[in-house]
């Protein structure tokens, strides 16, 4: 028992003094890919180096040839870095990891290029852009502040369904509950059956195999409920696809209210886009905290 | 060194097999004789009792485009030599038949299984279905070349097989797939009498996701990332296990740098690994300050990982012929490392003090969930489950590559088979980890970390494997006409060790599932992939 009480004393307090800590990731780290469109001559070799068809260069129309669409979608994202080895000059891996969102089309970046006369393609306009990640570490931590507050004497009860994933993002899953992130001391707790849960966590491209058991544990899901999809699998399918083996995808079988990309999205990440989906719940639903 | 085994081999069953050239130095592969295969068992049960070999796997290949045959290669490890034999058997493409070498070699059951199930090649005696679920339709077979990776497949009316117990006082627990923990999908069900658990029948395949499949006719260069995602915790063993195979068949020489970070980043990955599954171990016998002091450390560890390559899961670092990053190229980086091996190698070992100092805890882990020798080697477990069993098998020593042969480390061995064997060889791994980071931050070897590539020359294969944290990863890779993949078989040492929790848990009561599964600690999707 000593020895216990020694090493726990020794230890101290361990917890991340979250949020002071959100947004700073180690140098090298890759996050959210960007193109700078003006040195970029939509030439494909992004396009061709990316492992999940992230991105992709495309003609704008069949007849249209002299245009064309580069797409960059941060749901299918392995944040490889891929793309910056191939070409250095236009894509930068950004540190910026907190790119959960409620919209699918918010992850979508995509701009059009026209020939010039020189024959080379250049940047014509913006089709569509995902919002920038928040300003500063500061600006997070204060929303993020307030979302806790909001919570407080409430717990929000989580169950995490493996639609089939690598497994990568329940590492990162479980790694929320170790003392550095305590997650339970935002009134989070991960419970063991579905009829306890006020929100799921769901990871994977939901295999065949899944299908059936994500449906059922949605529906024996008390309302109002959350659903959050977690990674680049459980977007849309991630590295794996859409396949005899998997539906591609956690939106394909039941309704998705927070995308949180990444492969795996770091805890941080993990925690940024719970305490999204908390916004989305009434707060006087959530579970009274005994 | 091959040309002995084609002798011994010859002496014995005369001329039937044709050696078949390949440039990989520890590779013989003998195709047999489509008469002979009857003889087949008998082959494989000499192999295994008189010349000592260790079974890797077995995995089918639909050569009928190049040669009009199915083939099912047959994996030995010979040790002593440092040697894989590899049976080359041709099935025939209609009648899709093949002895079952199971009578002899209990632990290729699974793989017998799963090559009917994806080829629809029976292995006679027939046995049942593995790798599809009872929804699956009878005369698909997703692995052969004609079936599209695409297609949807209807679902048919079926149900599990599962092995009921029949006696008085005996009922079924079924549990999962979805759990109430953050673990990843599986069925298990029990058989109990009372307490004691009679019976645990295990359905898996649910995060069967078609790697597999998905990576043929992929660019090699590709599929690393692919082989990153086969089993989550080992992202870099199994990448670094399939990068070792393209290698292979491609003769390409690795800077000594690369092996250098290679090696470091893959004793990285059993560290972090073992630590958590320590803690695991610890939270489920209750000893929960324990548990959570184990917890942080592998954080930090995580933690080192993402400073060193950026990834907390040392991904986006393998790649063919080397590395992509340098991993102690700044100071911060080099500092970070000093330090938490450092400190981790403290903390570690008054976790492991701490452990040892509480009575109870021991009392839970001694005598749990044994697994004896004899089984163990009956069924082929391996890595720390084998190990903690007795069975010396260690593919770091036995097979040597990356930075190994010029290192030294010996392999930890217990022979109790309990939860608390398991968790002592981790410890002793731990400990000898640590020694290995030591002695590579000695190395300074100043080269290039990645070999400079030519596009892959065609109609090659060969083995590719690691000792990972949880035991040995093999991988078996065949390039097409095209440069791509042509076949990629993927064997996560799960695959061998699901058995042997099944055997482990009998006769010990419920509640001791949990440690005991968590002393296993097997993977899914690298079971299922
Ligand atoms: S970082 Fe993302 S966009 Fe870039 S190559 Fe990798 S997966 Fe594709
Ligand atoms: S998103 Fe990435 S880490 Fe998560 S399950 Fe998919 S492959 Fe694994």
């Amino acid at each position: 028992m000593f020895k216990i009480l020694k090493q726990s004393i020794r230890t101290g307090i361990v917890t991340n003094s979250f949020p002071a800590v959100i947004g700073d990731p180690p140098d090298g780290f890759r996050g959210k890919p960007i193109i700078d469109y003006a040195r970029c001559t939509a030439c494909d070799k992004c396009a061709e180096a990316c492992p999940t068809t992230a991105i992709t260069v495309e003609a704008k129309a069949p007849a249209e040839s002299n245009q064309k669409i580069l797409s960059l979608n941060y749901g299918d994202c392995i944040f490889c870095g891929e793309c910056e080895v191939a070409c250095p000059e236009a894509i930068r891996l950004t540190e910026d990891f907190q790119l959960a969102t409620t919209e699918k089309s918010e992850l979508l970046s995509q701009a059009c290029f026209k020939e010039s006369k020189t024959g080379y393609f250049e940047f014509s306009e913006v089709v569509a852009q995902a919002p920038p990640a928040q300003q500063s570490a500061e600006e997070i931590g204060a929303a993020l502040k307030e979302k806790i507050d909001k919570l407080f004497g409430r717990s929000l009860h989580i169950r995490e369904v493996d639609a089939g994933s690598c497994n990568g993002c329940e590492v990162e899953i479980t790694a929320l509950s170790n003392p550095v992130y305590d997650i339970e001391r935002f009134g989070i707790h991960f419970v063991a059956s579905p009829r306890h849960a006020d929100m799921l966590l769901v990871t994977g491209p939901v295999t065949r195999n899944m299908e059936i058991a994500l449906r059922q544990t949605y529906e024996a899901t008390p309302g109002p409920k959350i659903v959050v999809a977690v990674g680049a699998c459980a977007i849309g399918g991630g590295i794996f696809g859409k396949s005899y083996a998997s539906c591609g995808g956690v939106d394909t079988v039941v309704p998705v209210d927070v995308y949180i990309p990444g492969c795996p999205p770091r805890p941080e990440a993990l925690l940024h886009g719970i305490l999204l989906a908390i916004d989305r719940y009434p707060a006087d639903r959530l579970s009274t905290e005994e | 060194m091959k040309q002995k085994y084609i002798q011994l081999l010859r002496t014995t069953w005369g001329n039937i097999f044709t050696e078949e050239i390949t440039p990989v130095a520890n590779e013989l592969y003998l195709t047999l004789e489509s008469g002979a295969l009857s003889k087949l068992p008998e082959i494989c049960s000499v192999l295994v009792k008189a010349l000592k070999a260790h079974f890797v796997m077995l995995l089918a290949n639909d050569e009928r485009e190049l040669h009009g045959k199915f083939f099912i290669y047959y994996v030995f490890s010979m040790t002593a030599d440092n040697l894989f034999l590899i049976l080359r058997v041709p099935v025939d493409a209609r009648e899709r038949e093949v002895p079952s070498i199971t009578a002899s070699l209990d632990s290729a059951t699974w793989f017998e299984r799963e090559v009917q199930d994806w080829f629809g090649i029976v292995p006679f005696p027939n046995i049942g279905k593995l790798a599809v679920h009872p929804d699956w339709p009878e005369d698909v077979y997703p692995m052969v070349k004609e079936f599209d990776l695409k297609r949807s497949v209807r679902r048919v009316k079926g149900s599990f097989d599962f092995k009921h117990v029949a006696g008085e006082g005996v009922f079924e627990i079924p549990v999962g797939p979805v759990h109430a923990g953050v673990i990843e999908p599986g069925h298990f069900r029990f058989s109990v009498a009372g307490e004691p658990i009679v019976n645990l029948d295990v359905q898996l395949f649910y995060a069967h996701k078609g790697t597999e499949k998905i990576a043929e006719g992929m660019n090699p260069h590709r599929a690393v990332f692919l082989a990153e995602r086969i089993s989550g915790d080992s992202s870099f063993s199994h990448a670094v296990a399939f990068c070792h195979a393209i290698e292979r068949t491609q003769q390409i020489e690795i800077p000594q740098r690369a092996l250098v970070i290679r090696t470091a980043l893959l004793e990285l990955e059993r560290i972090s690994n073992h630590i958590g599954d320590i803690g695991g171990v610890l939270l489920d016998v209750g000893f929960s300050i324990a548990a959570s002091r184990a917890f942080y450390l592998k954080e930090k560890f995580m933690h080192l990982n993402e400073i060193l390559t950026g990834s907390r899961l040392l991904r986006g670092m393998a790649a063919i012929g080397g590395v992509r990053r340098h991993i102690e190229d700044t100071l911060a980086k080099r500092e970070a490392m000093q330090e938490t091996l450092k400190d981790g190698q403290e903390a570690f070992e008054e976790l492991v003090d701490l452990l040892m100092s509480s009575s109870t805890v021991l009392d839970r882990l001694e005598s749990t969930g044994v697994l004896a020798h004899k089984d163990a080697y009956r069924l082929g477990i391996i890595g720390i489950a084998g190990r903690a069993s007795g069975i010396d098998r260690d593919l770091r020593r036995d097979h040597p590559h990356c930075a190994y042969p010029y290192l030294k480390f010996h392999s930890v061995l217990c022979n109790e088979g309990d939860v608390f064997a398991r968790v002592n060889v981790r410890i002793d791994e731990v400990r000898e980890s640590f020694r290995l980071l030591e002695q590579l931050r000695r190395q300074h070897v100043d080269e290039p970390i990645k070999a400079t590539l030519q596009s892959p020359a065609p109609d090659r294969c060969a083995l590719g494997y690691f000792e990972g944290w949880r035991g040995e990863i093999v991988h078996w890779v065949m390039i097409g006409k095209d440069g791509n993949i042509f076949r990629w078989k993927i064997t996560d040492p799960s695959f061998h060790n699901w058995r042997g929790l099944k055997l482990a848990v009998r006769h010990n009561i419920v509640p001791d599932f949990p440690v005991i599964n968590k002393s296993f600690n097997l993977s899914y999707s690298g079971n299922d992939r």
